[in-house]
């Protein structure tokens, strides 16, 4: 059923230990410090923000590779962090994974026909002319070519690659798709091909995407929802609407308008990000973007916000009602042009 | 004058199968203070044409064109102790990957004084003095006591700051940035972006960008170059370029873009893939993906020609999106407007 609830997370958190070797005391690294969303088939939420905001973290728990050291994650309902190993087995079939680079995530020694049948081999017990139908009735959904069954990947494009491992996700009727950067190391052309074909096959399957980016306008292309991340949080959740045309977060404002645009119309002001991602080991104190926000004041120092709901969307920040009335100010000296990017 | 001025550069590497046409008759001219953009996907040639100019190219490359001049010297028959002191003062160079382009084994100051005493010499003290003026200009913040931090200290941002400081620290009167942003995020992006730039403006260099970017040259350059499979197709001032594009990849490329299209629709897509070394197409390079190809492109191969405010290489060059002289009165000759 189109728009059926698929997966939730709650409040997910994961931690990983760093460091305590020779010169280092051991540190922990909040790379998750508590996300919660929900997919639903037929629809696409996507994740947006810079590295080591927590988008690839997401990804491994999501595709139950890592288990999440707090919160609730539920797959088709079920719990996916207290089931068995049968159980999880099971679950992990409704959740595939397209990585970022089709170089590096195809196995270069097996053919084509043997890497789209491996799911099938570990967890069905499906024949090997079956396997091999299957194999090829799927080629031909994502635009391979029959002889293509018996080549290397070697022998591919980047572009062709990354159908391959479309099609391996693909192969075990999933009903969830993780695509990690999935189109960010192809060229342009190619990469409006692959995203073109990301939409067919949603349509088709009915599946859910959880689509990881950095880049704005492949998300507004593709996604119905959209959840922006600053170290570990969301900062910003909502419809696609509601986000690119009066974002209320000012890392999302400053996320749009350092985007560069084609079309002079899309061009926004240019609100300068002074600094860089600070290290999620120590993360600042109170809110964690202030220390880059133009807008911050003494109680986005001490008190971090929650997420909230402003205008149609969630919002993690104090001032997220002033901002969107042109109300707050900046402390540099570019306070002029946001009134017109906040409506 | 123009700073640099190329004449039909042809680049061949010597492979297994034979000799392979990487750059394929690219002319490029660039003024001083100009801020020249070239575009184009993986295998365009467009790298390869910059570092032919810089002479950085392995031994399995021929290097021929009709002329090479920078700053009024020629720079096919110079000697290579004369070129040596060239690139890096006159002429430098930034990478995609600031990471790898630094030597993990030494410190920055180390490698940004490097630079300049090769080429200025002077005391140590005012070497490391206006290193840490460099990176000042560079936007690092307190300069003086990051010249003892190693690359990995930094971040991928402040990596390639250090890269530019590096560039320009003997004033060059040319910079080519080769995908200086393509490996850092989109915040960061925008920083280097400006200041490059900014640097461009303040010190009256020209800047030649090279990207995979349309959006980051519309925001940038003035004046664009686009290459297809080692082939200079179009060449004209940005705002002309993207508001009507006259060669059909350009166009094709331009229809591509998420950005262009509206709602959740299918993009408009070049099918195929650019050409590589076995299937090399013969007449245009670009026939097997154009929407317009005649039997003429199937068997003649287009010159760049003059046409309006700049060059294209197209028998049938579009206009709003319309090939002209297409298809009936097209047998006398093609569209040298």
């Amino acid at each position: 059923m189109s728009g059926e609830t698929v997966l939730t997370a709650e409040n997910l958190v994961r931690t990983y230990t760093t460091g305590g070797g020779m010169f280092r005391a051991a540190a922990d690294v909040k790379a998750l410090a508590g996300v919660s969303f929900s997919l639903r088939a037929g629809r696409t939420l996507a994740v947006v923000g810079e590295s080591g905001c927590g988008k690839s973290t997401l990804a491994r728990l999501v595709t139950m590779i890592e288990k999440p050291t707090d919160g609730v994650l539920r797959v088709d309902g079920r719990d996916v962090v207290g089931a068995d190993y049968q159980e999880r087995k099971r679950l992990r079939q409704e959740v595939q994974i397209v990585f970022q680079d089709p170089y590096g995530s195809l196995n270069p020694r097996k053919k084509v026909g043997a890497i789209l049948e491996e799911p099938l081999r570990i967890n069905t017990r499906m024949s090997a002319a079956d396997r091999k139908e299957r194999a090829e009735s799927m080629m031909a959904h994502v635009g391979l070519r029959r002889e293509h069954y018996s080549r290397y990947p070697h022998m591919f494009s980047g572009g062709q690659r990354q159908r391959i491992a479309i099609a391996r996700a693909l192969m075990l009727q999933p009903r969830i798709l993780v695509a990690d950067e999935p189109v960010s190391a192809l060229d342009v052309s190619i990469q409006a091909q692959v995203l073109n074909l990301l939409m067919d096959l949603q349509d088709e399957f009915d599946l859910a995407y959880l689509f990881i980016s950095h880049d704005l306008s492949v998300v507004r292309h593709i996604a119905e929802d959209i959840m922006v991340m600053y170290l570990g949080r969301a900062v910003e959740h909502g419809p696609r609407e509601a986000i690119f045309d009066a974002p209320r977060h000012p890392y999302t404002q400053a996320l749009l308008a350092s985007t560069p645009a084609v079309e002079p119309a899309h061009r926004r002001e240019r609100i300068a990000l002074t600094g860089e991602l600070p290290s999620p080991i120590n993360p600042p104190s109170g809110c964690a973007f202030h220390p880059r926000c133009p807008f911050a004041t003494d109680r986005c120092r001490t008190e971090r916000p929650e997420l909230r709901p402003v205008h149609g969307r969630e919002v993690a920040c104090h001032h997220a009602e002033a901002i969107a009335d042109g109300v707050a100010t900046r402390k540099g000296a570019t306070a002029a042009a946001d009134a017109s990017a906040a409506q | 004058m123009a700073l640099l001025d190329i004449r039909n550069l042809r680049v061949e590497f010597r492979t297994a199968q034979g000799l392979f046409p990487a750059v394929d008759g690219i002319d490029l001219t660039v003024d001083e203070g100009e801020l020249l953009g070239v575009v184009g996907e993986s295998g365009s040639g467009k790298s390869v044409t910059m570092l032919a100019l810089m002479g950085l190219l392995p031994w399995t490359a021929n290097v021929t064109a009709d002329r090479m001049e920078f700053a009024g010297r020629d720079m096919l028959s110079i000697p290579p102790r004369e070129r040596r002191r060239l690139t890096g003062a006159e002429m430098a160079m930034i990478f995609q990957e600031p990471m790898s382009s630094l030597n993990p084994c030494f410190t920055v100051g180390f490698q940004l004084t490097e630079a300049i005493k090769v080429h200025q010499g002077g005391t140590r003290r005012q070497r490391r003095d206006q290193a840490a003026e460099l990176l000042q200009q560079v936007g690092i913040p307190s300069a003086a006591s990051r010249l003892s931090a190693f690359p990995h200290q930094l971040s991928g941002g402040m990596n390639q700051r250090v890269m530019i400081a590096m560039a320009i620290a003997c004033n060059p009167k040319l910079l080519i940035a080769d995908e200086p942003t393509t490996a850092l995020d989109v915040t960061i992006q925008a920083q280097i972006l400006d200041l490059l730039v900014q640097l461009q403006r303040e010190r009256g260099m020209a800047l030649i960008l090279i990207t995979h970017d349309m959006a980051v040259v519309a925001e940038t350059a003035r004046r664009v170059n686009v290459m297809y499979a080692g082939q200079q197709v179009e060449t004209r001032p940005v705002d002309s370029l993207f508001d009507n594009p006259r060669h059909p990849y350009t166009a094709a490329l331009l229809d591509a873009l998420p950005e262009r299209a509206s709602g959740k629709t299918r993009l408009p897509t070049i099918p195929g893939v650019v050409p590589g070394i076995a299937d090399r197409p013969g007449g245009c390079l670009f026939h097997p993906r154009c929407r317009f190809a005649q039997q003429r492109c199937k068997t003649n191969r287009p010159e760049l020609e003059s046409d309006r405010d700049g060059r294209v290489r197209c028998f049938f060059p579009l206009d709003r999106g319309e090939p002209t002289d297409w298809p009936e009165d097209a047998e006398s000759r093609g569209s040298a407007a």
